[in-house]
């Protein structure tokens, strides 16, 4: 009962915040100085093209009509049609939101992975001199933005030690047979391991990028975490039944660290999906961050109104899932 | 005779500061005998029963002196193989069941993972072991209580699991740390009763730390008194509770309640016996700083 | 274990000591930019372009770092880089600090309608990717340091607001706090002489961090080429350029690179190593 009463409150904070994202897009959007129609229309045109082009995109009712009209067609899945392309919004924006994922995903696979380890290592170690050197990489981690990261590795992997791609999704001279957007995904599901190389070369260091930072957070908080549960007594009386030290983190430790860490983590995880925007556009990676770019600075709103509120919906989904997964995850609520 | 637990002039510091902390500890246990450790807090009775079962705080060092667990020095063994040693040899009955048990593992797998992963049995045994002693312990319904997380179970209930856990892997040596202490009075008797009923039928040798005399009297053969991390009395109960011998065990003793003379008032530890106490052990401190 | 705390302490004074080091010379470097610059930051000369660092074969007397594409001196346009990143370091950051504070220190004071309304806001400003909203900004704003600076505090006083609204929230449980209240002291006299030292460290910590966003967030824009004019060297601009000619002439990428990465890490340290020392709790 109350996990489900905990769900429906979630949901329903969730719609609240997402209504608010668009309200404030569409706000924003309204008072861009640039007119985007000026732009839209051939040389010579009369003010009757202009007003014409105007009632096409609904420009010329008042801000709350168009808001509403907006609105209501966003409901029913129309987000409009992009000014530079003439294609849907929604198709556009759904081609390049697997790319971003793929990318994210990786990134968190990258973090989790560098993060569980050097915790795991930092504990084990505890009081040694590796110990220090592990919290003195985790400041640095943490100090330094995924932007910085991403232009560090471009310059060692990229030129120094040439060995990763840094530049597109996959190489252009590929023949793609994808019916798909999630081309690593369907590379591996069609065993085409050629592919997957040439995408998992070009992934790596961006997503090394974005995962460098969170990698620290994990590292940091799950150590701290995992040194004070190693002193607890089920821990003591773990090694009194004959478990190695790496034991007592891996089974006693660990299960009840990762929780607490976990809820933490879902935060940081929406600033790393975040991240793809600037780090997308540093890798020339063909993703929705990307998009977003161009988007702005060529002033095409409908699409820049699609772009941001899928990235809402995907914070506030990701958000949605821990809060989910912790509820299920902890014996205590499960079974309350 | 020698014990099956043989502890030979123990000595222990604080690694930053030096303080002493065990000092010329002698303790035998033989197999199958009950010997309770007594003192206030801080007297360095867990200290000992940690360092039996080698899990001493890294700050805490070992200076000098050998644990015989049936015949082989702990000290001089390397640390895994100490590790297996213990954990097929002893046991640990801790002191609060509510945080003694992991809270993110079911109750079964926290019983039989010792008989599984260290002395090797087949899952299938490990768990029919687990039911008999779950059983013995009176547990009801011990393949659902096996299945349950810890927060589903009272304290009482996870104290006899412990001790069910302990007896699992046929242990000969259980280190009780003051296993009553969180528990309510009521249960107190209880879990008392079943440690001594279970011991005696296992015939496991028992180091029962504890600063409670009455406790002492109903469960112990033998018990050392500590004070300051010294053994300043080693003598049976009989003979404690007819006479003891070292002023700090009188004092001691007058300031434990009798439950056949609850009206009697307790008697505060004179400070004149503290001052002796203390100068018979900076004495002996003198005498090792010069041998050593 | 035991020397824990000297251990802390030693680690913070090193912290301290660095950061502070070079945030001195960046506060210098931008200050002193006329005075210390060997060239004119602007000065476009194609007969020296792309000239190499000094210790490079090629590399011509007085361009220390080498050339941009243009000829224009790497060093020069580094120091006169530093004047524009420390004034969004500046401004951005206090701004961002006071008005994230201010709000923070309301919702966990006061509660009720106050609080419910600002964590709204902040949960529904922490649903948009902030480099897009920062973007997105700069598009409506239009180019220039006061946009840049504007749309940083735009986006980031949430940061600061759910800091200090949890950190009083904390503070308004403690019994001091009710102590204050038992003496009769008026709310706002509580919250400002009680609470507000207390969450102060937080605050300072979080300031220093902030500034040091601040100057990505700018080197970001202008890495996309929407922050300042072009005739103002920033740091974000010349490593844009420095990412299309990265084969040709690496060093025009990797010495802004440094000196962004050495700023952004020492303003987070410096806040750290502030907050190690001055935090009662810790100290």
């Amino acid at each position: 009962m109350t996990l489900l009463r905990l769900i429906l409150e979630r949901l329903l904070t969730t719609l609240i915040t997402l209504f608010g994202v668009a309200v404030i897009v569409f706000v924003v959007i309204r008072v861009v100085p640039g007119n985007p129609i000026a732009m839209m229309l051939p040389p010579g045109a009369t003010d009757a093209d202009i007003d014409r082009l105007k009632a096409l995109y609904g420009l010329d009712k008042s801000i709350a009509q168009q808001f509403l009209i907006w609105f209501g067609n966003v409901l029913h899945g129309d987000f409009g049609t992009s000014i530079t392309t003439r294609q849907p919004v929604l198709s556009l924006v759904l081609d390049r939101l697997p790319a971003t994922l793929e990318l994210s995903v990786m990134a968190l696979v990258i973090a989790v992975v560098i993060g569980v380890t050097l915790a795991i290592l930092g504990t084990r170690l505890r009081g040694h001199r590796a110990e220090a050197g592990i919290d003195v990489a985790n400041g640095i981690g943490l100090s330094v933005p995924d932007f910085l990261w991403g232009l560090a590795l471009i310059l060692l992997f990229g030129v120094i030690w040439p060995v990763f791609q840094i530049s597109g999704r996959v190489s252009p001279r590929l023949e793609l047979p994808f019916t798909s957007q999630f081309y690593l995904f369907e590379s591996i599901l069609r065993l085409r391991f050629d592919l997957t190389a040439d995408l998992l070369s070009h992934m790596f260091m961006p997503a090394l990028a974005l995962a460098l930072p969170l990698a620290a957070i994990i590292s940091q908080l799950l150590k701290q975490s995992l040194k004070e549960t190693v002193n607890l007594d089920y821990s003591v009386l773990a090694r009194t039944k004959g478990y190695s030290e790496t034991r007592v983190i891996l089974s006693e430790a660990l299960p009840n660290s990762i929780l607490p860490t976990l809820t933490l983590v879902g935060v940081q995880f929406t600033f790393l999906i975040g991240g793809t925007i600037i780090v997308e556009r540093l890798f020339s990676y063909e993703g929705l961050g990307n998009m977003a770019i161009d988007a702005v600075v060529n002033r095409d709103l409908p699409l820049i109104q699609g772009i941001v509120i899928l990235f809402a919906i995907l914070f506030t989904f990701v958000n949605l899932t821990v809060d989910m997964t912790y509820a299920v995850l902890n014996p205590k609520l499960r079974h309350a | 005779m020698s014990g099956f637990l043989e502890i030979r002039g123990l000595s222990a510091r604080l690694a930053g500061t030096g303080q002493r902390l065990l000092r010329a500890v002698d303790i035998s246990l033989p197999a199958g005998s009950v010997r309770g450790l007594v003192g206030e807090s801080g007297a360095g009775k867990s200290m000992i029963g940690k360092a039996v079962l080698g899990v001493l705080p890294k700050a805490v060092e070992i200076v000098e002196g050998e644990i015989l667990l049936d015949g082989q020095d702990l000290l001089k063994v390397p640390p895994a193989e100490r590790r297996r040693l213990i954990g097929a040899k002893a046991a640990l009955i801790p002191q609060d069941p509510l945080t003694a048990l992991n809270p993110s593992r079911r109750i079964g797998p926290q019983i039989t993972d010792r008989l599984v992963d260290i002395l090797g049995w087949e899952k299938a045994r490990a768990a029919s072991r687990a039911l008999e002693v779950l059983a013995e312990v009176s547990i009801p319904e011990p393949e659902r209580v096996m299945r349950l997380y810890p927060h589903e179970l009272s304290g009482g209930m996870r104290q006899r699991i412990l001790i069910a856990s302990a007896f699992a892997a046929e242990p000969k040596l259980i280190v009780a740390d003051e296993p009553t202490t969180a528990l309510d009075v009521t249960v107190q008797k209880q879990i008392l009763k079943l440690i001594s009923a279970l011991q005696a039928r296992h015939g496991t040798a028992l180091l029962f730390v504890t600063h409670d005399l009455g406790v002492v009297s109903k469960v112990c053969d033998t018990l050392s008194v500590l004070y300051a991390g010294k053994v300043v009395e080693d003598t049976t109960v009989e003979r404690f509770f007819a006479a003891p011998q070292h002023p700090y065990s009188r004092a001691l003793l007058a300031a434990t309640p009798r439950h056949t003379d609850p009206a009697a008032s307790l008697q505060p530890v004179p400070q004149a016996v503290i001052d002796a106490a203390m100068a018979e052990i900076a004495a002996a401190d003198a005498a090792w700083s010069a041998h050593g | 274990m035991l020397d824990g705390r000297g251990l802390i302490r030693r680690r913070a004074g090193a912290r301290l000591w660095l950061s502070g080091l070079w945030l001195t010379v960046f506060v210098l470097a931008a200050v002193l930019a006329p005075l210390i610059s060997p060239q004119d930051p602007l000065a476009q000369d194609l007969m020296l372009e792309r000239l190499p660092p000094a210790w490079v074969a090629g590399s011509e007397p007085g361009y220390w770092l080498g050339t941009d594409s243009l000829g224009r001196d790497v060093l020069s346009r580094i120091i006169y880089g530093a004047q524009v990143a420390l004034a969004v370091a500046l401004v951005a950051g206090l701004a961002t600090c006071l008005i994230g504070s201010a709000l923070g220190l309301v919702a966990g004071f006061y509660r009720g309608w106050a609080d419910r309304i600002i964590s709204r806001i902040v949960d529904i400003w922490m649903a948009f990717p902030p480099v897009l909203f920062a973007i997105l900004l700069i598009a409506v704003l239009g180019t220039g340091l006061t946009s840049v600076i504007l749309a940083i505090v735009i986006i980031d006083w949430t940061r600061f607001c759910r800091v200090v609204r949890a950190e009083t929230l904390n503070q308004s449980k403690m019994d001091y706090v009710h102590s204050a209240k038992v003496a009769g002291f008026t709310r706002l006299r509580t919250l400002l002489s009680e609470i507000l030292p207390n969450v102060l460290p937080v605050i300072v910590a979080l300031l220093t961090l902030e500034m040091g966003i601040a100057v990505i967030v700018e080197a970001i824009l202008s890495f996309v080429n929407l922050s300042i004019s072009t005739d103002q060297p920033t740091w974000g601009g010349m490593i844009a350029e420095g990412r299309t000619s990265i084969h040709q002439a690496w060093w025009v990428l990797v010495f802004p690179l440094i000196a962004l990465f050495f700023t952004v890490l020492s303003f987070a340290q410096f806040g750290e190593g502030l907050r190690e020392r001055f935090d009662p709790v810790l100290r």
